[in-house]
């Protein structure tokens, strides 16, 4: 009878705990449709704040350098995440692997306010010698990909430690260059993992607004500072329209991703049981 | 002869490479800044940019260290009162993920087998869409003429809105909202490992569920439960945008105070010292966090 009471239990703490989590964005969703100025009262149903959001020219550009940085930095991230993870998985030995280890860990644990201040500091005293970088989208591209790169080099790595170093040493045995190895064997089973770090990366980019509001210039708003910025002023029904695109578009990548995934991994498993039984027969 | 020599070579710069470039990159962005950051730290505010700290007028360098922003912090009772506020805030969302997070984790561990990656991913779902619009609908929940005081208006259950937007009570419900997937991902990660053998055994010697919970369960998952309670506890404390939004001007949270520094104050100097005194606080338990983490790649931790 106790199993039966702590399996309802169960049940219930997870319902409340999933509705806790979900009831913001849902009400978020649904108030988007509300035809009133006033955010929190319902009036009737309507696409007004759609209407409104396609015309608002700040917003959009927002949207667009937004995108810009997000995709950039998703893919400097993913470049130099890779070598993190290489760096501190191939290579147990190195003068200074502890150094490298805590500076990949420290965007990852320090305040976000800090990371963007400690930044803003090195790049203004940069400026100052040197006369560039002009602060903008170059500037707030190398935080985001600072940022990105500790969260890629966790994805990488994870992936790297249960991989089969055996097929590296297989194709060196059969005379692969460093290179080849690399190319032919590493990568290729790396691939689900950089997909994910990617869009992991770019999502983190596309959502920041405290390092994008210490490192940009003026007239390089991203669409979360625009968000911001309204959001501080008071409620506003374009932003509940904004959100409701955005977790639209979020929601279907995330599903059409671990569909990806789990789609890769199945074609390897299959693929490696053929090879076993090739092997056998 | 020569072409075994080159094939080292080769191998030798490409580990050089591979080592080599994530090196340059975080020494620039990541170890430098934090040094600049500590220098301006001991610097004081002249004409609108930071005084020189080494003056080289005489030929030779003459380091002057100033401590003025750290006296400042020291002396001004708001600065001790805002860096304890924000411990505690911190604590408190901590302790309440944890009270969430635990029994979610143990049943998530327990559920079919088959259904556990959806619930998985419905705990990340959330943490991938924007986390500022879940705090923005936070606020359109909270505020006095807000959802939910409407709801219980015309439920009739109150008369008056209550207020709830601008409290602790919104700073800690924004925070827990946020944080809960870190505290329940390690959980998780930790509980669905536990050997149920344990638990078996404790049941099949007599032992009271509650009991085995308390004398088993909860000892075996000690490495989760750290690790998910740092994980809540280091990014909390220097957390700017949910004070920004739902704190209200009473909730006093340090992150807030290093960004008005810097942006409203236009002091360089004291924004820098306020990073410096915050990194200091998150020191211990980042170490906790790294102990923790080396432990379990070398296995130690857990059952």
């Amino acid at each position: 009878m106790s199993q039966g009471v702590n399996k309802y239990f169960g049940r219930a703490w997870m319902g409340a705990v999933y509705a806790f989590l979900y009831l913001p964005i849902v009400t978020l969703v649904i108030f988007s449709f509300n035809d009133s100025r006033l955010v929190t009262v319902w009036s009737h149903a309507s696409f007004r704040w759609y209407h409104a959001l396609v015309k608002d020219a700040d917003l959009i550009a927002a949207v667009w350098l937004s995108l810009k940085i997000a995709f950039l930095s998703a893919l400097m991230s993913v470049f130099f995440g890779t070598f993190v993870a290489f760096a501190l998985n191939r290579y147990k030995r190195f003068a200074g692997r502890t150094l490298l280890s805590s500076m990949a860990n420290m965007p990852l644990v320090m305040p976000e306010v800090i990371v963007g201040l400690a930044l803003l500091l090195m790049l203004v005293s940069v400026q100052h010698w040197l006369g560039f970088p002009q602060r903008g989208l170059f500037t707030i591209l190398l935080g985001h990909a600072l940022l990105g790169t500790a969260y890629a080099a966790v994805v990488v790595t994870s992936r790297l430690k249960e991989m089969d170093m055996r097929l590296d040493e297989a194709a060196m045995d059969l005379g692969s260059k460093p290179w080849q190895v690399f190319t032919l064997v590493t990568f290729p089973l790396l691939v689900p993992a950089l997909v994910s770090a990617f869009l992991l990366t770019f999502t983190l980019s596309f959502d920041d607004v405290v390092l994008s509001a210490f490192l940009s210039g003026p007239g390089y708003n991203t669409m979360p500072m625009v968000i911001f910025s309204r959001a501080r002023l008071g409620l506003n029904p374009t932003i509940n329209a904004v959100a409701t695109v955005t977790i639209v578009v979020v929601t279907i990548a995330v599903i059409a991703s671990s569909f990806y995934t789990s789609h890769v991994e199945r074609k390897r498993k299959r693929e490696t049981a053929l090879a076993y039984s090739d092997a056998n027969k | 002869m020569s072409k075994s020599k080159n094939a080292t070579l080769n191998f030798f710069s490409g580990r050089k490479l591979i080592i080599g470039v994530p090196y340059v990159w975080f020494i620039l962005l990541a170890a430098i800044p934090l040094l600049i950051v500590l220098k301006i730290s001991l610097s004081t505010m002249e004409m609108a940019s930071v005084s020189n700290m080494i003056d080289w007028s005489n030929g030779w360098p003459k380091v002057t260290l100033n401590f003025e922003s750290y006296q400042f912090i020291l002396k001004d009772a708001l600065y001790i009162k805002t860096y304890l506020s924000s411990i505690k805030y911190a604590l408190i969302t901590t302790v309440i993920c944890l009270a969430i997070g635990y029994p979610f984790a143990y049943f998530m561990a327990r559920a079919p087998k088959h259904i556990q990656p959806t619930l998985l991913m419905l705990i990340m779902l959330p943490f991938w869409t924007s986390f500022l619009l879940r705090i923005y609908a936070w606020k359109t929940l909270l505020v006095n003429n807000g959802i939910i005081n409407n709801a219980l208006i015309s439920l009739g259950v109150i008369s008056e809105p209550i207020q709830m937007m601008n409290t602790p009570f919104s700073l800690v419900i924004g925070m827990v909202y946020s944080y809960l997937p870190f505290m329940i991902l390690p959980l998780y990660a930790n509980l669905s490992k536990l050997d149920i053998r344990y638990l078996e055994a404790a049941a099949d010697l007599g032992t009271s569920p509650l009991k085995t919970f308390w004398l088993i369960t909860v000892p075996l998952s000690k490495a989760g439960i750290i690790a998910g309670s740092m994980l809540v506890f280091i990014p909390a404390i220097g957390e700017y945008v949910i004070p920004e939004l739902l704190g209200g001007p009473n909730t006093l949270m340090i992150g807030r105070v290093l960004w008005d520094e810097f942006f409203s104050n236009n002091d360089w100097p004291m924004a820098s010292a306020v990073a410096v005194v915050m990194i200091l606080l998150i020191l211990v338990p980042m170490a906790v966090l790294n102990k923790y983490q080396s432990d379990q790649a070398s296995g130690k931790a857990g059952a």
